[in-house]
């Protein structure tokens, strides 16, 4: 059945955050977070543990009151209007919440009669979910004897019951496998080209990388960076490494990096090796590097560019530096992270 | 547009968008909860044996070992007297499950996935008591059958008999709205479970065992005033079993089904909007 004028959404940016702070006892997790996320599209919650991401996915679900700030979910205020809100987001939150003395089944099958999906709706949806999920064969049994990831499965598509237009998801592969982090994955993106809105939170960058079209860095409660991936590590600079092949060499290659890069580089007596970071408005091509220390009489066992990740926005951001972090010495070009 | 993205999105479910009435809506969740708590006791059927367990040691301890050398005031056997005292024991016991069972939907999170859901939020908590409502009319009648077999009667015919049953349902329920409070209140599965202790001495200081006449002044004067006492005394004279009384017994004691009716009426009255209210709010 079509409404004329439909009344679980109104125009506007789905998810909109102004100066939301919010306090628990001497606490402050959030301190004026700022955020807007336009229809259909995916935002990635980015932050070191304690930022205040998933507080902040907790107001926007209308489950912790906001201290002060407007949050609107699809056009609805989350304190005055919860309950319109409440019938338009699906939440899958940071530990799965569910009920372990019935089935995985039986689980879905209430939230869709919660929803009033009818009791014959909310068990074609549940078996629909269970076969999509690959979870038929555990469907009967119950919660308490599934694996974590299993429970994991199950709690994210108990938020897909009613195909919401606006999903939380606070950390949803944790803890996965690779397959079902790309069946989750994969979802992500069809649900997205519905048309849902999701607002997820990863502690996997490649997971941001790969599915949001819009990244927002949290720390200490406010949102210090945002925008689209490939921008945000486009403020980064790529990063250049040399391993040299005599250690009396080291004054000339830093040098060269200098001059090439603009950057200051950092040296490893041990490793032999210097490093340094471009300027973001700087491009350096490998063939050049190599010319340039030639042309100074350089001796290199191994030159590598590394395009940053971001891993490397993070931690710029973030306020460690990349060295701190240990696979940044590698001469890896790309790095997975774990 | 926005609207013609998400449109298909959520009104292809209709009867989210169909949006029944809030009354509808409100039964249609408690009615849905209710079947959650019964689908839990389908998969643990020891509960409902576990919560006869108690009753039953009772009945044996007191029953058949203390009683054995139990004179009551006016004659009439002892374990006729201890039998309703059981029934009553049955319905104060209903804070433990709904303790339990809400400080645990804490602990797993169920109580938020709920709380993000368009719920009423009073129905969400009158499932859970529905529900053990038909669970304890089980148990009670188990051991309504318990006391046929050990010597208790029903002397004053099947319509008060009924009525006694109803009031110790009544009762029941009380104490199912009094442990979802405590249990939303406590928040921790371990810690609901360390206070349902406490019900045993709780439901000792009444007239559950004894008749409070011989007490001593200050613990008559506590017993009297139980709650507990009320609905024993209310239940023995509906029955139609002896509820002897000391001269200067209160007036809930010489009122009880009154008095029963009266104190769950106010216990509910206020338990009710506290448990309602940190459902709502818990956590934020
Ligand atoms: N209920 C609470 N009571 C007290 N403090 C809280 C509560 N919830 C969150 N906090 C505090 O608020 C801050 C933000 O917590 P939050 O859970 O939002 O972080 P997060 O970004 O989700 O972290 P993580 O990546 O570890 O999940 C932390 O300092 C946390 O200790
Ligand atoms: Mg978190």
């Amino acid at each position: 059945m079509s409404l004329p004028g439909n009344d679980t959404t109104r125009d506007g940016p789905p998810i909109v955050v102004e100066g939301l702070h919010k306090r628990f006892g001497s606490t402050h997790a959030l301190r004026g977070l700022d955020l807007t996320v336009p229809a259909g599209t995916v935002c990635g919650l980015l932050g070191p543990n304690g930022a205040g991401k998933t507080t902040a996915v907790r107001v926007l679900a209308t489950l912790a009151a906001p201290d002060a700030g407007r949050v609107r979910v699809a056009g609805f205020d989350v304190v005055r209007e919860a309950d319109r809100v409440r019938r338009t987001i699906g939440l899958a939150g940071q530990h799965a919440a569910l009920d372990e003395g019935i089935t995985g089944r039986d689980n879905l099958h209430l939230v869709g009669r919660l929803h009033h999906l009818g009791a014959r709706g909310a068990r074609r949806r549940a078996d629909e979910l269970l076969d999509r999920f690959g979870l038929t064969e555990a469907a009967d049994r119950l919660v308490r004897t599934y694996s974590g990831g299993m429970r994991r499965r199950l709690d994210l598509i108990a938020s897909l019951v009613t195909r919401p237009a606006v999903l939380f998801l606070d950390e949803p592969t944790t803890g996965l496998d690779p397959r079902s982090r790309n069946d989750i994955w994969s979802t992500v993106r069809e649900l997205s080209a519905e048309g849902t809105t999701v607002l997820l939170t990863t502690q996997y960058l490649d997971e941001a990388d790969q599915l949001a079209d819009d990244i927002a860095v949290v720390d200490h409660g406010r949102v210090i960076a945002s925008g689209p991936p490939e921008r945000l590590k486009a403020t980064i600079g790529t990063r250049v490494e040399v391993t040299l092949a005599d250690s009396g060499h080291f004054a000339t290659a830093a040098c060269v990096l200098s001059a090439l890069t603009g950057g200051e580089s950092s040296l490893d007596e041990a490793e032999r090796r210097i490093a340094a970071t471009t300027d973001p408005d700087r491009s350096v091509t490998l063939p050049g590097l190599i010319r340039e220390l030639d042309a100074a009489g350089v001796a290199t066992l191994d030159a590598a560019l590394r395009r940053p990740s971001l891993d490397d926005v993070f931690l710029a951001l973030t306020g460690r530096t990349a060295p701190e972090h240990p696979a940044g010495s590698g001469p890896a070009l790309e790095r997975t992270t774990r | 547009m926005t609207t013609t993205l998400t449109a298909p999105a959520t009104g292809r479910q209709g009867p989210v968008a169909a949006e029944p009435g809030r009354l509808r809506r409100a039964l249609s969740d408690s009615m849905t909860l209710t079947l959650r708590i019964l689908l839990y006791y389908r998969h643990s059927p020891g509960l409902i044996a576990a919560s006869l367990a108690a009753p039953l040691a009772m009945l044996l301890v007191f029953g058949y070992i203390f009683g054995s050398a139990m004179q009551v005031p006016g004659g009439g056997s002892y374990r006729a007297y201890l039998m309703p005292g059981l029934f009553v024991l049955v319905a104060v016991n209903g804070v433990v499950p709904s303790m339990v069972g809400a400080a645990r939907d804490i602990g797993r999170g169920v109580t938020d996935r709920l709380r993000s859901m368009p719920i009423s939020r009073p129905a969400a908590l009158l499932g859970q008591t529905l529900a053990d409502l038909l669970v304890s009319a089980v148990v009670l009648a188990m051991m309504v059958g318990v006391g046929l077999t050990t010597g208790w009667r029903i002397h004053d015919g099947v319509p008060r008999a009924l009525a006694a049953l109803a009031l110790l349902l009544l009762f029941r329920f009380v104490m199912n709205w009094v442990g979802i409070w405590l249990g939303l209140l406590v928040g921790r599965e371990d810690i609901a479970g360390q206070l349902s202790v406490l019900v045993f001495p709780i439901g000792m200081v009444t007239n559950v065992f004894v008749p409070t006449g011989g007490l001593p002044a200050w613990l008559r004067l506590v017993a009297e005033w139980n709650p507990i006492s009320a609905v024993a005394a209310a239940t023995r004279e509906l029955f139609g079993n002896a509820h002897p009384l000391g001269a200067d017994a209160p007036w809930p004691l010489r009122h009880p089904v009154v008095a029963t009716l009266a104190w769950s009426a106010l216990l509910l009255a206020v338990v009710g909007p506290l448990a309602v209210r940190r459902f709502t709010t818990h956590g934020r």
